[in-house]
């Protein structure tokens, strides 16, 4: 489902990817952990061409982009059609009703028909658990209502891929567990998803796959129950063990 | 000084033929607001908001020839008197064979302005808006152009609500600068009504009042505008 192949990304003189490869079967849930600095956010930034990567390539889907050569700004929606984002600090729409925000993208960008988007929309706020504040705005959402909106806003788009930046950092610890909640339902379903988090407790329960990333390249990776156990590598012990 | 406000006061005839003027003149004067001084200012406003949209992106293009070109305008049109812009819309183009009417000329000259002061208004409004906003909006698949009509554009609006009504009132009283090229506008109006009465202080005071009101008006406009727009913030 997702293929990258050596990427790399530099912000002027700042390396922050230095030659990524990984591979994402359909379906499975990678989790990606590491020190702030680590490049995890900028890679999964590159997924969706919010960064554009300096060289290196990445497929989602049958989409293919090879950033190696020049790649033209039209091309990039093509990439983000096929990925569905979760921010950190959510960026929700606050001139838009909750309803409004998710129906966006289908009318705006696939031009589905209004009612269709609605009743789509309605539906998706529903699963999310926030059938009730359909006509609530964002300021008048508690955060944790807020990030529910945004995963039913990315979803809305029928992405191949979910990728999800810290989806619970700027939450208030009573808050984290109903997102989460609806990550994993997300999961189970079968979503394909990408996810940088600290919940270590998620990553155990949910993923198929953690990354551990260090300055720009992926230390190690593997399974939670061997990555949390029995880390290969002395960086990842380090970091396991600062966790604690 | 003392001499005359006495002599004016002792002179019930020369009240009375003011009152006369004034509620002759009153129609006129209203009708040239509406009609001109208002519409005016209405329609240069608008087109003046699209040029100062186009400037201010032009600006935070990066773009180095669009950006050369939106600061020279601006720098131009902000540098030189709006009458004089006027003067040379009207009186100067018809030398090399551009004749333009009175009404035409205004709302060119007029909206030239309103384009390049209202950019940096719009300039600062859209880079107000938190740049994870655009990266929502690209995220699920929106082009530049989708993300800023359906994203950016409605929250630099109510950003740029307070300063932009300001330079609208604004507008409508400079207005008047237009009676200086033939528009028959308020103060044309009330000047040419001078000319007949010899009253300058009753009707240049009368289109003061007039412009007052309606700019009082216009201020209460803003005020309903400005809670409208903050109803989801």
């Amino acid at each position: 489902m997702i293929s990258i192949t050596d990427l790399h990304k530099q912000f002027a003189q700042l390396k922050v990817l230095r030659g990524i490869s990984l591979d994402v079967a359909k379906g499975k849930v990678v989790v990606i952990i590491g020190p702030s600095g680590s490049g995890k956010t900028t890679l999964l930034r590159c997924l969706n061409a919010l960064e554009v990567p300096t060289s290196g390539s990445v497929q989602i889907g049958d989409v293919r982009l090879d950033f190696s050569k020049k790649v033209e700004r039209s091309s990039l929606p093509s990439l983000r059609k096929q990925t569905g984002m979760v921010f950190q600090s959510y960026n929700l729409f606050p001139h838009m009703t909750a309803l409004e925000n998710v129906m966006e993208g289908p009318v705006t960008v696939k031009k589905i028909s209004k009612e269709k988007a609605k009743e789509k929309a309605s539906s998706l706020l529903v699963k999310v658990g926030l059938g009730d504040k359909l006509d609530h705005y964002p300021a008048q959402l508690s955060g944790g209502q807020q990030q529910r909106v945004g995963i039913a806003r990315a979803l809305a788009m029928d992405p191949q891929v979910m990728l999800f930046d810290e989806p619970t950092s700027a939450l208030d610890p009573e808050l984290v567990g109903e997102v989460l909640k609806v990550m994993k339902e997300l999961a189970q379903e079968g979503m394909t998803m990408v996810v940088v988090t600290h919940e270590m407790g998620f990553a155990r329960e949910v993923a198929d796959e953690v990354i551990f990333m260090d300055q720009g390249i992926i230390v190690e990776h593997g399974t939670p129950q061997q990555l949390f156990t029995q880390p290969r590598e002395e960086r990842t012990r380090q970091f396991l063990q600062h966790l604690k | 000084m003392q001499m005359s406000l006495s002599n004016f006061f002792d002179n019930p005839e020369r009240l009375d033929r003011w009152i006369t003027i004034a509620q002759s003149s009153f129609l006129p004067l209203v009708k040239g607001a509406l009609l001109y001084s208002l519409t005016l200012a209405i329609v240069a406003f608008f087109f003046g908001l699209i040029l100062a949209i186009l400037t201010a992106l032009a600006r935070i293009s990066g773009i180095k020839p669009l950006v050369a070109i939106a600061r020279v305008y601006v720098s131009i049109i902000r540098g030189t008197p709006l009458l004089v812009q006027l003067f040379i819309i009207f009186f100067g183009l018809p030398s090399i064979g551009i004749m333009i009417d009175p009404i035409p000329s205004a709302i060119i000259g007029f909206s030239l302005s309103v384009g390049a002061y209202s950019s940096e208004v719009v300039r600062a409004a859209i880079l107000s808006i938190p740049k994870g906003q655009w990266e929502a909006a690209y995220s699920i698949g929106m082009t530049y152009w989708q993300a800023l009509q359906r994203v950016i554009l409605p929250q630099a609006a109510r950003v740029s609500v307070p300063p932009l009504s300001n330079s609208f009132i604004s507008l409508v009283k400079d207005t008047s600068l237009a009676a200086a090229i033939l528009v028959p506008e308020m103060f044309r109006k009330a000047q040419e009504i001078v000319a007949s009465t010899y009253e300058p202080l009753l009707l240049y005071s009368e289109a003061a009042l007039i412009y007052w009101i309606i700019c009082f008006i216009l201020s209460i406009i803003q005020d309903r505008l400005e809670n409208k727009l903050d109803r989801y913030v």
